[in-house]
């Protein structure tokens, strides 16, 4: 299957891709690993007039301690996020779900950044830094602004970074010594989540980001207000599912849906409290 | 548009549409047919070669993408007429039936020794995950991975 045809850019700098798709407007799509973007313009369900290849852009691939949080460049791959000695010690529920997308392949060619910029509801890695209470740092042709994670996600496959925005960096908070776990139920080993959950916990505070629970990665607040309130883990796993309206499809219905994601956030939480 | 990549040790020049896959590029323009596409979804791994010496599936890879880049295919892995361990491996360990997944699942497994020298029949179970056999012949396909983590290969 081949994409319909498109114009090819190769940015050298962010400030040239920035530039490179101001002036082409909304037919223009960044280009980053293409493990989102290549096999929806392959299905003809995206088909921008230009690509703008950011990824030779090696500055924005790293991953830094920054303090408080660790820095993670938007073009950092996921095979590089996965083994990061760095996320190991700082963010292990980030390292590990990273493990989780796709398959060896696909984490040596996707990138963090490229993964949360699509805003697949479906997709690992936009729950888990949602779940964080992660920051992403955005260039655009007016400058540099941050916007917390929790109000990233607007829509199915919509974010909300401008047309001429760039995602260049992921900040995620240290978890410093909470527990965690990270439940992905599917049918077969590389497949997408059907349901998932990133969560960690850390005494009274938590964090619980839902994968494939309706057109938007979710957070589950309600779930860490009910811990930060003294529940007991399975009362406050019951409120997981009242948190989305999941979509019904080949592999599982809605109703599903809402118990897997109770059921899942109540071992999330086992785990993540021990 | 031009674009110059090494393929199996050679440079390669060559003007392309920008919307050429890199699977197809080589199929179709450099005639190295050793790799198949299954899917064409990146989901089956049939395609995998190496990229920069790491496993890729080439029908999710432009091949604009790929310029200035070293790649090695199933054909790349043999030489001076002798085959790859890997490919021997498959070979002494019936790692096959009707060879379709065959070049992929022997790129994805160099590339996972690469990273793993001496995996456990689990890893190796895990780090193939992205290659499909249809025949469902896996059980070869691991111990043929497994000899030649073995055989220090």
């Amino acid at each position: 299957m081949l994409p319909a045809a498109f114009d090819y850019k190769r940015a050298g700098s962010a400030a040239e891709a920035i530039s490179l798709v101001s002036e082409y407007g909304e037919d223009a799509k960044f280009l980053a690993g293409g493990h989102s973007l290549l096999p929806l313009m392959k299905l003809r369900l995206a088909a921008p007039s230009v690509l703008v290849d950011i990824g030779r852009l090696s500055d924005l691939s790293y991953i830094r301690d920054a303090g408080d949080h660790i820095a993670i460049g938007a073009l950092t791959r996921h095979m590089d996020v996965e083994k990061s000695p760095v996320l190991a010690q700082h963010v292990p529920l980030l390292a590990h779900a990273a493990w989780h997308v796709g398959d060896p392949q696909v984490r040596h060619r996707g990138t963090i950044g490229g993964s949360i910029a699509h805003a697949d509801p479906a997709s690992d890695l936009p729950a888990t830094t949602l779940a964080l209470g992660a920051t992403y740092v955005v260039q655009g042709a007016s400058g540099t602004r941050e916007i917390a994670a929790k109000d990233f996600y607007k829509g199915f496959l919509e974010s909300a970074l401008r047309p001429d925005e760039m995602l260049t960096e992921i900040r995620v908070p240290k978890m410093n010594g909470a527990g965690w776990s990270f439940q992905k139920f599917n049918r077969r080993a590389q497949d997408w989540a059907i349901v998932g959950v990133a969560a960690w916990r850390r005494g009274s505070e938590s964090g619980v980001g839902l994968v494939n629970m309706g057109s938007t990665p979710v957070l589950a607040s309600s779930v860490a207000s009910a811990i930060a309130s003294g529940a007991s883990v399975a009362d406050a796993a019951q409120k997981a599912s009242n948190e989305a309206e999941p979509q019904s499809d080949l592999n599982a219905t809605s109703d599903y849906r809402k118990h897997l994601a109770s059921v899942l956030v109540r071992r999330a939480l086992e785990e993540a409290s021990r | 548009m031009k674009i110059s990549l090494t393929v199996n040790g050679e440079l390669r020049e060559s003007e392309i549409e920008p919307r050429t896959l890199l699977v197809q590029y080589l199929r179709e323009n450099l005639a190295l047919t050793g790799t198949n596409i299954g899917c064409d979804t990146s989901s089956c791994g049939a395609c995998s070669m190496h990229l920069n010496g790491e496993a890729v599936k080439s029908c999710t890879i432009l091949a604009a993408q790929a310029d200035g880049c070293n790649i090695t295919t199933i054909e790349g892995l043999a030489k001076g007429g002798k085959m790859h361990p890997m490919q021997e491996a498959f070979m002494q360990n019936h790692g096959l039936q009707c060879g379709y997944c065959t070049p992929g699942m022997v790129m994805a497994a160099i590339s996972l020794l690469e990273e793993n020298a001496n995996p456990t029949e689990d890893e190796v179970r895990v780090g193939l995950e992205g290659n499909l056999c249809r025949c469902t012949g896996y059980h070869n396909i691991i111990q043929s991975v497994l000899a030649c983590a073995k055989g220090g290969n």
